[in-house]
């Protein structure tokens, strides 16, 4: 197909010719066209269909604020639903389909809706689909789902990727009008670091849309210049298709810079687009201003356009909508329109203002004080009607019509903090209002201020302002100086299917029907109608039902309100958002110092918070997991285990006053510890639940080196530093986290010591005698490596974990694996170190689950109330103290081989199964080699003295009903022996 | 006027002209017997059980601005009721009840659709939490289903299965749950309440008090002094606003919660998705926008809306969850102001001053309990006494240690 | 946010952790009369102010230190930052 509508002149490059399909069909097109601009020219005015009555749509704008002309842009897992084609920028190979049709986009199924749109007025859908109400889910809402819906995904995994990065400047400028440019320029030459960003790809804004000249060029070669000037200024940076989407606290703006999305294909490693944080002084919002449409029967017909609109297509892209073209217009500025279009060679068949008094024109008719009130044309329009000032009708025979209702500055930015925007009653629009966020002004038409020598003078005398600029400002390029007077005019009298929201199909009836059922909030109209909710977030709608409600309620615009403007200013794809934090990379991967030395041992990984840990080592041979696991139990209690711990968070403090510090620390004394002693501390929060458990290590008076669990290593650490920096600042106390310090490994099992013995320097006496049970210190290894060794035990074996500097670590392990050979070593990972702390009755990370107390724990003794600890007074609370208290508990299946459930709940060997008869629940559960059944700990009302007795574990969930004892929590050694051997 | 298919099919074919104000927009009367402050959710759905279980005609709704305009109008429309503990779940269970049963009760249709719930699942301990919760759920006469690896991915192929950071391992699945369009249950409860004779007095609000002799007489507002028998408080989000003026402290810190909706998609999402290892929940509208959120943006505020770091953080935890959705744009970011309580559970109580009721705290999980809160703070303005369902949320539990704290977090709201 | 930390200058607000009201400085004395009492107030009731806030936040990406921020939490502005630990000594609190 030919380009029928192209037209002379434009920023198109001609000489070379793109190629590109919709909907299957080829077309050709030039750089520098966006995809609606091409798609006119070849004479396509049909692009989509509405949301709810499927009514034909073509483009009625030429910029972000398009409601109507979005597509599927590319295909495969690149397919991107409801993209813009008025700011798709045309690359060759292009391919986009039209959405929201079936089966296709002239012949679609649910146009009938159309017929049925009595039937489905505003909020029909409140009103029934109620009876019987099994049907909601079943019929009413799946039909309504599947007709709903814009665009469709591709529903497979998004290829490109996004980066995220952080800018820097005194002046961010937001937008490249004239305004915009000025304001760069003056800010530039001053040497203040400027940020100039568009959300266009031609730096300009309505400058590369007319054909008014500033100064001795034209308006498009002035910004031209005023761009190569900038470039050249190391201080500025251009930012071009870079929306700034938001504006929130401190200076801070959220933007998007779209660096792929113009290209066939992405160049390898780079990003498709980069959300920018820009930590900004001062901003300046020149975002322009858009035009807004008048409402009247049919106006939403493809060929039915924003004057303004067929001008920049015109002037800009060389592309009209038809050859024969109408405006409808209430202000001077489609007049401008008609002018530009007679001068490219487009018919006006007339320009129908409202005004009595319009201007005249003797190349084409002028229509004064005459109204369109109809439109023909069943996939585009046709005819145009118009009433005119004498009452009698007229019919245009056009392609194109062109609306001008006047100009709604794009005050966006200046609410998202919640300002509200001020009704300038000249404008009959609302302009920014006092209450701008922090840091934020604006010049251009974005304040109201609409000929382009006030938008020229405004963006340098702004920009002088907040920079607070002495001197001589950049020259202005004389520029045309129209007073502008827009007289508000919103709908056509009697009009009725007259469209406000051409996307969500909201008409003007609608809003009247809204206003009758009560709904007369500015809010509530938007709710009950869906006006301004489309994809477009009402840019070019929200004003006519805002007024027309206005009307309505005989209020004023001002007082009716506005809804409130919320960032982005246009939808941003949440790849962007998420930048490279997805898959592998969602967080950060923290590896152990023995996490290579397991890989190569084929070791299987699990996630605990960041970290990958060892979950077992498997064999050849083994099968499944249980066969590792219990190996490595049996192995470990029979002679000697590693297991990586360096997990375990290890805060190091010391201070004069470190011991008396830890005493505030842990719920049980720590003040008279002795040098060369752990001792297990209980932590509580303030309001007396546990918070972590850990031992803390004495290597000197004035230094301890506290354990906290995997889970709570950062909060552990920080709750220690809330009490040093807030409670106690006096206390001679430092802390430092050293978790990746040290690596560290837990030795244990009856040969632990014969294999440490080979390990640690011969000078350190590690015997029953010389190295206690609960012992610490300061050591050597391997013939002088620093270390430190404690004799603490979660396994309830003989056992130590040795401490090294973490760069040692995958050594050390190497070295406790080929010494601990003859003792037949085993490492071991979470899974058996979990089995062999439940067999030993320890609470871990299942038990601490922050709602358990002390007494819960059977530690409540531990709780010291002769001294000032965190959560002490708190634990006291009655609540936390009844009678009927949750006590751990160890539980045992009464026929062997049954298997305990955690997440189980305990009920009575008899009677009723429910809530009202819940007595505990299962924390952990495994199944313990050592006992060869299944175990677990739990929490039982009571439960310390209710030893011996049957209950049932159930788990309705799982179907699962087990006869279960009551049992010590201590399944193995409750004595201890083994660990003090 | 009783709405149904044939009504609208007849109101169409006569120009809708028969269409009456959804609600009355009456002024003040000088006395009530109770006024209920607050034309959110909880205040409307507590006039429509006030009046249709309890019989009270003479009551009032006031609302500073427009009804439905705080959290009901802005939250991601979740109704579940998988709670943990005994405190908590029967209400909620209660709750979901009712909203099997609402369109039918109120004659509107909020869209009540059960179209299911899954809390994810990606380690052993979640495993072992989610199996505690789903037997508590049952326990409590709620539906629970705990699904493996395969069956999730039966259901939502298109989740991260291939390379994720965190492996799905499960989940903990509630048919039962889904979404209801939120303005339509204040509008469905508001249209409910005026039928039986409430007044809903808007863009009425309160600026004190009227209290002598530790009894509460009424509330003096922008509309003048309004008596009342009883004056029950539903504003979560500005309880410490409103308490304050009444001379009270709460166990309530007010934080912004944001949220999120793309444009409209063709459907993908049959039900709500809660990602395990991020923070992250969606579920598709019926107009086809994915309505997600994540976590508090974590200082107090009081400014409906929030900043960057949580946006990203809610996308990356949709992209590692469903990164199917990269293509999909975000169109609209929005804040709402939660009361978040000490523990995480909410307060319907008596205050100390005699004729103030609180009902608030509802941390993020105020949407789904709105039926069951409206006809428990009913119950207790009607009976002065809690009903069964609600007997926990007293305020004097945290000085005796009986919190109702599902995640564990104590006394820090922002965790909860 | 921006944070104007007193050593280090503006900090993006996601280097921060937030803690809560800076009323937690002020733990009540375990031993005196109404402990019980005191603690319950200190642990659980807040002023919640719509506006000037003072609260705690953590610089946990950064260098540790806890600050007391004054902020107004209906339009987020801060109008101060100070050091906790200056402001816990202040207020009499030591060892």
């Amino acid at each position: 197909m030919t380009q029928i509508n192209r037209l002379s002149g434009g920023q198109i490059d001609r000489a070379t010719t793109l190629n590109f399909r919709f909907d299957n069909r080829s077309y050709t097109a030039h750089p520098g066209d966006t995809l609606a601009s091409a798609l006119l020219a070849n004479g396509v005015r049909l692009m989509g269909r509405s949301f709810k009555y499927h009514r034909p749509r073509g483009v009625l704008t030429a910029g972000s604020e398009e409601p109507n002309a979005i597509v599927e842009l590319r295909t495969g897992n690149r397919q991107e639903p409801n993209t813009r084609a008025t700011t798709t920028e045309m690359f060759d190979g292009l391919e986009a389909h039209s959405q929201n049709r079936w089966p296709s986009l002239k012949f679609d199924a649910l146009a009938i809706n159309d017929q049925f749109s009595k039937f489905l007025s505003a909020g029909f859908y409140y009103k029934t689909f109620m009876w019987p109400a099994a049907f909601w889910e079943k019929l009413y809402e799946p039909m309504i789902r599947r007709a709903a819906g814009l665009g469709s995904l591709s529903m497979q995994e998004d290829p490109d990727e996004y980066d995220k990065g952080f800018r820097h400047c005194d002046l961010l400028i937001i937008g490249a009008g004239p305004s915009g440019l000025m304001a760069a320029l003056t800010a530039g030459r001053a040497g203040a670091d400027v940020i100039l960003a568009d959300e266009d790809f031609t730096l300009g804004g309505r400058l590369n849309s007319e054909t008014f000249s500033l100064g001795d060029e034209t308006a498009a070669n002035w910004a031209g210049q005023m761009v190569a000037e900038l470039s050249a200024l190391p201080n500025v940076r251009l930012m071009p298709r870079t929306t700034v989407i938001g504006a929130f606290d401190h200076g801070i703006y959220g933007a998007v810079e779209r660096t792929g999305d113009h290209l066939a294909t992405l160049p390898a490693g780079k990003p498709r687009q980069i959300l920018w944080r820009i930590y900004s002084k001062r901003a300046l919002l020149c975002a322009g201003a858009t035009e807004r449409p008048i409402a009247f029967e049919n106006n939403d017909r493809p060929g039915v356009m924003l004057a303004s609109a067929l001008r920049t297509y015109a002037n800009r892209f060389a592309s009209s909508a038809a050859q024969r073209a109408a405006i409808f217009t209430n202000n001077d500025d489609g007049h401008r329109t008609a002018a530009d279009l007679h001068a490219k060679g487009v018919k006006i068949v007339a320009v129908v203002d409202i005004r009595p008094d319009a201007p005249i024109n003797y190349e084409y008719e002028v229509l004064a004080g005459a109204q369109i009130v109809d439109t023909k044309g069943r996939l585009g329009l046709t005819f145009a009607e118009v009433k005119l000032s004498d009452g009698s009708t007229r019919t245009l025979d056009c392609g194109a019509l062109g609306v001008s209702g006047g100009w709604n500055p794009n005050v966006h930015l200046t609410c998202h903090q919640r300002g509200r925007p001020a009704w300038n009653s000249d404008l009959a629009a609302f302009v920014p209002g006092a209450d701008l966020p922090p840091g934020l002004s604006v010049a251009g038409a974005a304040s109201g201020l609409m000929s382009t020598h006030a938008a020229l003078q405004s963006g340098t005398e702004e920009a002088a302002q907040v920079l607070e600029l002495k001197g001589s400002l950049p020259d202005l390029p004389d520029a045309e100086d129209a007073p502008v007077s827009q007289t508000p005019f919103w709908y056509v009298q009697g009009c009725a299917r007259a469209w406000l929201d051409q996307q969500n199909d909201v008409t003007v009836k609608d809003v009247k029907l809204s206003h009758q059922e009560g709904f007369r909030s500015v809010e509530h109209l938007k709710r009950y109608t869906t006006l301004g909710m489309a994809t477009d977030q009402g840019k070019t709608s929200n004003m006519g039902g805002l007024a027309l409600m206005a009307e309505l309620a005989g209020k004023s615009i001002p007082d009716t309100g506005t809804t409130i403007f919320r960032p982005p200013y246009t939808p941003v794809p949440i790849g962007t958002f998420a930048g490279r934090m997805k898959g592998q990379a969602f967080h950060p991967t923290r590896l152990t110092p023995s996490h290579y030395w397991a890989k190569e041992r084929g070791a299987v990984f699990v996630e605990v918070g960041n970290w990958l840990r060892a979950q077992w080592f498997p064999l050849p041979g083994e099968t499944h997991w249980r066969e590792s696991v219990d190996r490595e139990v049996r192995q470990t209690r029979a002679s000697v285990g590693v297991c990586d711990c360096t997990t375990l968070g290890k805060i190091d403090v010391q201070g004069t006053d470190a011991a008396d510090f830890l005493n505030r620390i842990y719920c049980n004394g720590f003040a008279k510890l002795a040098v060369g002693k752990t001792r297990y501390g209980l932590m509580l929060r303030e309001d007396g639940i546990t918070m972590d458990d850990g031992t803390a290590g004495r290597l000197a008076e004035d230094h301890f080196v506290v354990t906290t669990t995997t889970a709570n290593a950062v909060k552990v650490y920080q709750h220690m530093e809330f009490v040093r920096q807030c409670l106690f600042p006096d206390m001679d106390v430092q802390l430092i986290s050293t978790t990746e310090a040290w690596a560290q490994y837990a030795v244990a099992g009856p040969n632990s010591r014969k294999l440490l013995r080979k390990i640690v320097d011969p000078e350190f006496d590690i015997s029953n005698e010389g190295f206690p049970f609960m012992a610490c210190g300061n050591i050597t290894v391997c013939g002088g490596l620093r270390a430190r060794l404690f004799r603490i035990s979660f396994s309830g074996e003989l056992a130590f974990e040795i401490a090294v500097p973490s760069r040692y670590g995958d050594a050390l392990m190497r070295r406790l694996m080929s010494e601990g050979e003859e003792f037949d070593v085993v490492p071991y990972g979470t899974e058996a170190l979990g089995v062999m702390r439940i067999e030993k009755g320890h609470a871990a990370g299942n038990e601490l689950n922050g709602t358990t107390t002390a007494l819960n724990l059977g530690m409540g003794r531990m709780v010291s109330k002769k001294k000032d600890s965190i959560g002490s007074t708190l634990s006291e609370r009655e609540g936390l103290n009844e009678d009927d208290a949750l006590k751990m508990v160890g539980i045992k299946p009464v026929n062997t081989g049954d298997q305990i459930t955690a997440g189980g709940h305990l009920m009575g060997a008899s009677g009723p199964v429910d809530a009202a008869h819940d007595q505990g629940y299962v924390t952990s559960a495994a199944f313990s080699p050592s006992l060869d059944s299944h175990i677990g700990l739990g929490f039982l009302k009571s439960g310390d003295t209710r030893l011996g007795e049957k209950m049932r574990l159930v788990s309705p969930l799982t179907d699962l009903t087990v006869e279960v004892e009551i049992v010590s929590a201590h399944f193995v050694d409750p004595e201890g022996e083994r660990l003090r051997a | 006027m009783r709405y149904s298919g044939f009504k609208v099919i007849k109101e169409a074919l006569t120009g809708h002209k028969g269409w009456k104000p959804v609600w009355r927009d009456p002024e003040p009367k000088p006395h009530y017997d109770i006024v209920i402050i607050g034309g959110g959710g909880h205040g409307l759905a507590t006039a429509h059980y006030l009046a249709k279980i309890y019989g009270h005609r003479n009551i009032a709704v006031i609302e500073k601005g427009w009804i439905g305009g705080g959290n009901v109008g802005r939250n991601t429309t979740i109704v579940r009721s998988n709670y943990l503990l005994d405190g908590n779940e029967p209400f909620y269970e209660f709750s979901l009840k009712l909203w099997e049963g609402l369109e039918q009760d109120v004659n509107y249709n909020a869209m009540v659709s059960q179209r299911g719930i899954i809390n994810l699942i990606h380690s052993d301990a979640q495993r072992d939490a989610f199996t505690r919760r789903g037997n508590a759920m049952i326990l409590n006469g709620a539906d629970a289903e705990l699904l493996d690896a395969e069956q999730v991915r039966k259901e939502y192929p298109f989740l991260n299965f291939n390379d994720a950071r965190f492996p799905i391992k499960g989940g903990l699945a509630q048919r039962r749950g889904g979404t209801v369009r939120h303005d339509a249950v204040a509008w469905g409860y508001a249209r409910s309440a005026d039928g039986f004779g409430a007044d809903i007095i808007q863009n009425c609000e309160v600026t004190g008090f009227r209290i002598e002799d530790g009894k509460c007489l009424g509330v003096e507002t922008s509309k003048g002094f309004i008596g009342a028998g009883k004056v029950g408080c539903a504003v979560a989000g500005n309880s410490g606003r409103l308490m304050g003026m009444a001379g009270m402290r709460l166990p309530i810190e007010s934080h912004v919660l944001q949220a999120f909706v793309s444009e409209g998609l063709k459907p993908v999402l049959p039900g709500v998705i809660t990602f395990g290892a991020g923070h992250f929940y969606v579920s598709q509208s019926d107009k086809g926008g994915l309505v997600f959120g994540g976590d508090l943006d974590g200082y107090n505020s009081y400014a409906q809306r929030g900043n960057l770091p949580v946006v990203e953080d809610v996308c990356e935890g949709g992209m590692a969850l469903m990164p199917m959705i990269g293509r999909a744009r975000l169109l609209r970011m929005w804040g709402g102001i939660m009361d978040m309580s000490m523990d995480g559970s909410p307060i319907i109580d008596r205050t100390d001053i005699d004729g103030l009721y609180f009902n608030g705290g509802w941390c993020y999980g105020g949407f789904k309990a709105t039926p069951a809160s409206g006809h428990c703070f009913a119950h207790l303005l009607a009976r002065d006494e809690p009903h069964p369902t609600a007997t926990a949320y007293r305020f004097d539990r945290f000085r005796t240690g009986r919190m109702i704290d599902e995640k564990g977090m104590g006394n820090q709201p922002n965790l909860h | 946010m921006i944070i104007n930390h007193p050593l280090l200058g503006s900090r993006d607000s996601s280097e921060f952790v937030y803690l809560g009201d800076a009323s937690l400085i002020d733990r009540p004395d375990w031993q005196a009369e109404h402990a019980a009492e005191a603690f319950y107030d200190y642990a659980y009731l807040r002023d919640n102010p719509a506006g000037e806030h003072r609260e705690l936040w953590f610089h946990e990406g950064g260098d540790r230190s806890w600050l007391v921020v004054t902020r107004n939490t209906v339009t987020h502005e801060i109008s101060k930052v100070e050091l906790a630990r200056d402001v816990a000594r202040a207020q009499g609190r030591s060892k």
